[in-house]
């Protein structure tokens, strides 16, 4: 998918596609996977988890970019942090207001989405010197991939290890379920799995080998 | 300045300006939170009760509604009021013509990956458990996580003897874990096999649980009947 | 105030529920991190220590917003007390042994966005663990966190003279190598019963 490089300020919409694909924050930028794995053991947390975390993105993107001119560089890491924190605090409370079972499912791992170094990589990256409407759609873009990635996971664990799908059981009783998948382990191997197909998918498309090195550490 | 690209490094950046970008933007972000925790609090406080009294209802099933206690430190049971508090609770429950139907206790310890916490179900009338609701567990799902899904498990819960000696002070006969299919007295846990560390585990929290607050709340039967 | 018995909570917190091989936290300094082992052992004592100190100050900031009935500013503070923790620890570094200092490197400010500290401090307030409690989960954290880096450095280190093609190596090869490790560390389980 070719990128064009925007000269004007137009609001193109590849601002919000490189986050699904090409800049895909989980399986290409390989950023904020801490609490992606812990909580993405069935699609239904997988999916909220992914919301909250665009939820957060987005919020503190606009609120960053409409400050932006505001903020002096040397306290602009704490500033940023603190903009985050409040939108996550602000999101721990909705959870909890939907759903109560849904807050103890996913535990303190919505707090933790605070350090998702994707939200303050976006700040600091694009919302701090872009645009309010840009930042929002960078922000709309990193938001959605990072939970399509959740839902790849989510999915692939909750059909594998539980034989269901959002709680809709799939298949008869014979199914024998890789309990291990619902496990922390099968997060490791599940993400594990996805980046190399991810990897070997942009391989065929770059046509050259050095985009393993750019994953590889 | 409408371009994309480095912001610009503004020449000596004062110290108000940087107060005045952390204190304004602190404030905003307080007024947002207070905000919004002002607008949840009322539907988070109702969503808490609505589980508990769901789960109440669950161990309980005689009961249509309930009084929450607090234990003082003593021998008293007193009704709680408004007031926050990190005193012990018990649950009471009536039925439609206010009669006491029996208590709700909560109860933890240690299961196979994390802690486990249970609220059962006390009935004067029958001196046993007459039921348990898995409030908190993170067991190994498919196998653990039976403790909160196995009909025979369950079972064992609809009557467990938790008789107490005549001078009200102690469990006569603990509640003690057996072996799948070893169930012989009413005070047994009968396992489940392949998940005997979670069952163990719920049989020994139930087990302490019971000997520390049984005596206590028998003690304080008619603290619970004249609130009905 | 927990009833947890100090030693059940060690355990729980260094092998049962590994902060890395069961909740995941830690992950970015894990991969980075953990190509060698002697960088991995020093990492693993700054995060301990961090841990330590960040744990005293959580209980701390919980009893106080407890008192003012402040709960929503729970994450505020406790992200501000792990930065300055951090800079605190850097700035000790650099005055006592700049030998380590300069090992340490980058490491020492992303120990910031460690999701462990921060995890750490969340999981011991939503338990309720009183003082002492506290300390000894913040210690087992550590430890536990410590043990995963070494384990996954000692193991890459091997690794790469192995043949393993290209498209695999990195994180990918990383990430199944913690979910063997991950696996590894189940058997763990139930010991704290």
């Amino acid at each position: 998918m070719p990128r064009s490089v925007p000269r004007a300020q137009s609001l193109s919409t590849d601002e919000f596609i490189k986050g699904l694909w090409k800049e895909n924050p989980v399986f290409v930028q390989v950023l904020g996977m801490c609490p992606a794995l812990a909580v993405s053991n069935t699609a239904r947390n997988a999916l909220a988890m992914g919301l909250a975390t665009l939820f957060v993105l987005l919020m503190s993107n606009a609120v960053i970019s409409s400050l932006r001119r505001f903020i002096p560089k040397q306290v602009r890491i704490a500033t940023y942090i603190l903009v985050i924190a409040t939108f996550v605090t602000i999101v721990e409370y909705m959870i909890q207001a939907i759903s109560l079972e849904l807050y103890r499912a996913l535990g303190a791992f919505i707090s933790l989405i605070v350090v998702n170094c994707l939200i303050l990589g976006r700040a600091e990256a694009f919302a701090s010197r872009n645009t309010v409407g840009r930042s929002v759609l960078d922000g709309l873009g990193m938001g959605v991939g990072f939970t399509l990635a959740l839902l790849c996971l989510g999915a692939v664990r909750e059909v594998l290890g539980n034989g269901s799908l959002f709680g809709v059981q799939l298949f008869h009783d014979g199914f024998q379920i890789w309990v291990v998948m619902i496990l922390p382990a099968g997060g490791f191997f599940t993400l594990a799995g996805w980046l190399l197909l991810f990897a070997k998918l942009q391989e065929r498309r770059a046509g050259r080998r050095s985009l393993a090195d750019e994953v590889a550490r | 300045m409408n371009r994309p690209g480095p912001i610009e490094p503004t020449s000596a950046p004062s110290t108000w300006h940087m107060y005045r970008a952390m204190v304004g933007i602190g404030s905003l972000c307080g007024l947002l939170i207070v905000t919004v925790f002002q607008l949840t609090r009322p539907v988070i406080e109702r969503n808490k009760a609505e589980a508990l009294q769901r789960a109440i209802f669950d161990v309980l099933p005689d009961a249509r509604s309930s009084t929450t206690f607090r234990f003082d430190g003593n021998s008293r049971f007193v009704i709680l009021g408004e007031e926050q508090t990190s005193d012990p609770l018990v649950y009471a429950g009536y039925d439609e013509s206010q009669r006491l139907v029996g208590l709700a206790v909560e109860a933890r310890g240690m299961g196979y990956q994390d802690v486990i916490r249970v609220l059962y179900g006390y009935s004067f009338a029958e001196d046993a458990i007459i039921g348990i609701h898995v409030l908190e567990s993170k067991e190994t799902p498919g196998l653990g996580d039976k403790i909160e899904r196995d009909p025979a498990f369950l079972e064992n819960f609809q009557r467990l003897d938790v008789s107490l000696s005549d001078d009200l002070t102690r469990i006569v006969h603990p509640i003690e874990p057996v072996k799948h299919g070893n169930k012989e007295r009413p005070w047994q846990v009968d396992g489940i096999t392949g998940a005997t560390i979670s069952s163990i585990a719920i049989a020994d929290m139930l087990s302490k649980s019971t000997a520390h607050w049984i005596p206590k709340i028998r003690q304080s039967l008619d603290d619970f009947r004249k609130a009905g | 105030m927990n009833g947890d018995p100090l030693w059940s909570i060690f355990i729980n917190a260094c092998l049962i529920n590994n902060f890395v091989l069961a909740y995941f936290l830690g992950i970015c300094p894990f991969l980075g991190v953990s190509a060698k082992l002697a960088t991995a052992t020093r990492m693993g004592g700054a995060v301990t220590f961090v841990m330590l100190v960040s744990s005293a100050c959580a209980y701390g900031i919980q009893l106080l917003l407890v008192a003012i009935d402040t709960p929503y500013l729970r994450l505020i503070s406790f992200i501000a007390v792990i930065a300055s923790t951090v800079q605190l620890v850097e700035m000790f570094i650099k005055k006592v042994s700049p030998g380590l200092f300069r090992a340490l490197g980058i490491f020492l400010p992303l120990i910031t966005t460690n999701c462990a500290i921060l995890g750490l401090a969340l999981f011991q307030t939503n338990k309720g663990y009183g003082f002492v409690q506290s300390i000894v989960y913040a210690l087992g954290a550590g430890a536990g966190f410590t043990l995963a880096l070494v384990l996954m450095a000692g193991l890459r280190e091997k690794l790469e003279l192995a043949a393993i093609p290209g498209v695999v190596r990195g994180a990918a090869l990383a990430l199944m190598v913690a979910g063997l490790l991950s696996v590894a560390f189940m058997g763990f389980a139930g010991l704290g019963g």
